[in-house]
């Protein structure tokens, strides 16, 4: 690594990657003042709700790119911090705080356990028994008849966290920001410390990490559970922007939405998340007009041009729309998807 | 009294058990020979469903209405192959699951246009729609044929695979596919007829299940987990481990949910034994897979390239 302590790694300024996460960056801090503009309360929300996608999306990346680990689950954990917060919030325990740490406690737990079972498989067994876990946690949910069961649970107020009024939804949107931007932080430090190294040695190639004397379950199991704990988070903001936690949070079908925001962003690289979740929810939102206006009679049928959208990104786009953009101007290091220094 | 109940809830499980084996069969062979994991399956299963009830409506007899269901899975399944899945056969699995999962959407978006939203009734044949008489309670023959035309299908699979010819060249597939190709065997051709046989048989399994599920948009979504968890619990690419895991899956779900609340309330209290009975009902089949893998991370019976891959 170079001596940079803020960065740790060059950043090539001009790189189109740079230039796509700057404009991003900058277009997703001034949403709220944009939208205030139009006068539409409607689009802070919607911001949010693509903000923590993509913060569970960085999550999922940090095994499934960096650690190749293809959890088909995660929705699991996403749901868990939701009722970290719904639960608590109906005996009346309000704190932010407290929500957050029962969500990160419990999601630790959980996934602790899960990771143990689900790390002695690999490949294609390692995705249905993510898979499996996921289910079990959801029929677990829907039997919680004293919470809403099937039907979810309302939660009549947001967190209060001190500092921050939650209620207010700009308020809301930059603290989602703030964390997306504190767990692209993260895992690009992470991703390029030792153990991040060893992570991507263990996607390379488990069988020769083992060999150089790796404890490879162990880095599994750590990178597991961390990117369950940022899922989570993305739960609780969830909870708090919805208002609401219910089973269907953790249906395999988020799961599977969770992943192709992923790949449409760019597995392995560190800001393909964000631009994936930005995609795909802004499809999800304008299919539907856009059908209404060609075919007013199959409105309601748009999810099929999605489906059609999502076999097609998987047939054709190998590396993710991000993680087609050049790393690099020149000469410079790449960023996305980091090499030896 | 009880003992007839749990008779008949056996039955149910079995019945439910070689639905899943039908669907089981396609998917761990898919799997066994072209490393490829096909979230599609389940709605292959819900096509035989439609076309099934589609026809048995438009002609009244039921016996065209399982051959359209056969035929148009099989058929479908074939283009499949032939036109949008070929390419990801040499992908790794995550490509395999995201274009599957796109699939899903469409198909059940397709049936949507076509069929409309809400469920299709489908009624059972007049010639099994009354009750047979076993060992002192009666029990509805279309069910028990059911798991006769499953057995029997199992059995012609079992004889297919095991002393013809083609099935010689599916188990050398299934164990090494590329020395299969490098003996001069079209290995296309064969993945080709393997995924075809396994869309056919999600079709049966779809329009035999038709009169007792509701045909409707989705439907196969559960069906695909609990058949994942089969071929998982079988060992993957095994024919025999997926018969043997589609039985107990069948039967341990069925009496789970039937006895669970029973059981618990013996255990504990009336009202968290009425709350957490049902919820840990549907858990337990989960619970059964954690401890096979980890127990036995390959499945019960570990099939050769499957397992290793």
């Amino acid at each position: 690594m170079n001596g940079n302590a803020l960065f740790p790694a060059m950043v090539s300024w001009r790189a189109p990657r740079t230039i796509a996460v700057v404009v991003t960056l900058a277009l997703l801090a001034l949403l709220p003042v944009i939208a205030a503009n139009f006068g539409s309360d409607y689009y802070v929300g919607f911001g949010t709700r693509v903000l923590i996608y993509a913060l569970a999306a960085i999550g999922l990346n940090f095994i499934l790119g960096f650690g190749g680990m293809v959890s088909l689950g995660h929705a699991m954990y996403v749901m868990l911090g939701a009722y970290a917060v719904a639960i608590p919030a109906t005996h009346g325990i309000a704190s932010g705080w407290t929500h957050l740490v029962i969500a990160i406690a419990a999601t630790t737990t959980l996934s602790l356990a899960v990771g143990a079972v689900a790390l002695r498989t690999s490949g294609i067994a390692f995705i249905m028994i993510t898979l499996a876990f996921a289910q079990m946690l959801y029929f677990g949910a829907v039997g919680l008849k004293d919470y809403g069961g099937d039907d979810g649970l309302t939660i009549a107020e947001r967190s209060v966290a001190t500092l921050y009024d939650l209620s207010n939804p700009a308020t809301l949107y930059y603290v989602t920001l703030v964390t997306v931007l504190l767990a692209l932080y993260l895992s690009w430090r992470a991703v390029l410390s030792p153990f991040g190294l060893v992570l991507r040695a263990t996607k390379a190639n488990a069988r020769r990490a083992t060999a150089l004397g790796h404890p490879v379950f162990r880095y599994q199991l750590t990178a597991y559970v961390i990117s369950a704990v940022v899922c989570a988070v993305a739960g609780v903001l969830l909870a708090n922007l919805t208002k609401f936690a219910s089973p269907s949070y953790g249906a395999w079908t988020l799961s599977g939405e969770l992943i192709v925001i992923v790949i449409l962003g760019g597995l392995g690289t560190i800001f393909g998340p964000v631009i994936g979740a930005i995609i795909l929810l802004a499809l999800e939102e304008l299919l539907p007009s856009l059908v209404e206006m060609a075919l007013p009679d199959y409105k309601a049928n748009w999810m099929l041009l999605l489906g059609l959208f999502i076999f097609l990104v998987a047939l054709l786009l190998k590396r993710g729309v991000f993680g087609s953009l050049p790393a690099r101007s020149r000469s410079a290091p790449v960023r996305g998807e980091p090499v030896e220094p | 009294m009880t003992a007839q109940l749990a008779l008949s809830q056996l039955l149910n499980g079995l019945q439910l058990g070689v639905l899943l084996f039908l669907l089981a069969a396609g998917l761990t062979l898919v799997f066994g020979i072209m490393s490829f994991v096909n979230l599609a399956h389940g709605s292959l299963y819900m096509l035989g469903a439609y076309f099934g009830a589609a026809i048995f409506a438009r002609t009244d007899s039921f016996l065209l209405g399982l051959g359209a269901a056969v035929a148009g899975a099989g058929l479908v399944g074939l283009l499949l192959d032939r036109f949008a899945l070929t390419k990801l056969y040499e992908r790794d699995h995550l490509d395999q699951v995201l274009a599957t999962f796109g699939l899903i959407l469409f198909f059940n978006e397709l049936i949507r246009i076509i069929w409309g939203p809400s469920s299709v009734f489908m009624q059972v044949p007049d010639a099994l729609s009354s009750t047979v008489e076993i060992a002192g309670f009666s029990y509805p023959s279309y069910r028990l044929a059911i798991i006769v035309a499953g057995v029997a299908v199992a059995l012609g699979l079992y004889l297919l695979i095991q002393k013809t010819r083609v099935g010689m060249l599916i188990r050398a597939g299934a164990t090494n596919a590329n020395m299969v190709a490098a003996l001069g065997v079209n290995i296309k051709w064969l993945n080709t007829l393997v995924f075809a046989l396994g869309a056919a048989l999600a079709g049966l399994a779809g329009v035999m299940a038709g009169p007792i599920v509701s045909v409707q948009p989705g439907m196969g979504e559960p069906v695909l987990i609990l058949t994942l968890v089969v071929i998982i619990i079988g060992g993957l690419g095994s024919i025999r481990g997926a018969f043997y895991a589609a039985l107990i899956v069948g039967v341990v779900d069925t009496l789970g949910r039937a006895f669970m609340p029973t059981i618990m309330r013996t255990l504990f209290e009336r009202s968290t034994a009425d709350a957490a009975g049902p919820a840990l009902a549907s858990m337990l089949i989960y619970l059964f897979m954690a401890v096979v893998l980890a127990l036995k991370p390959q499945g019960l019976f570990p099939s050769g390239a499957g397992a290793t891959r």
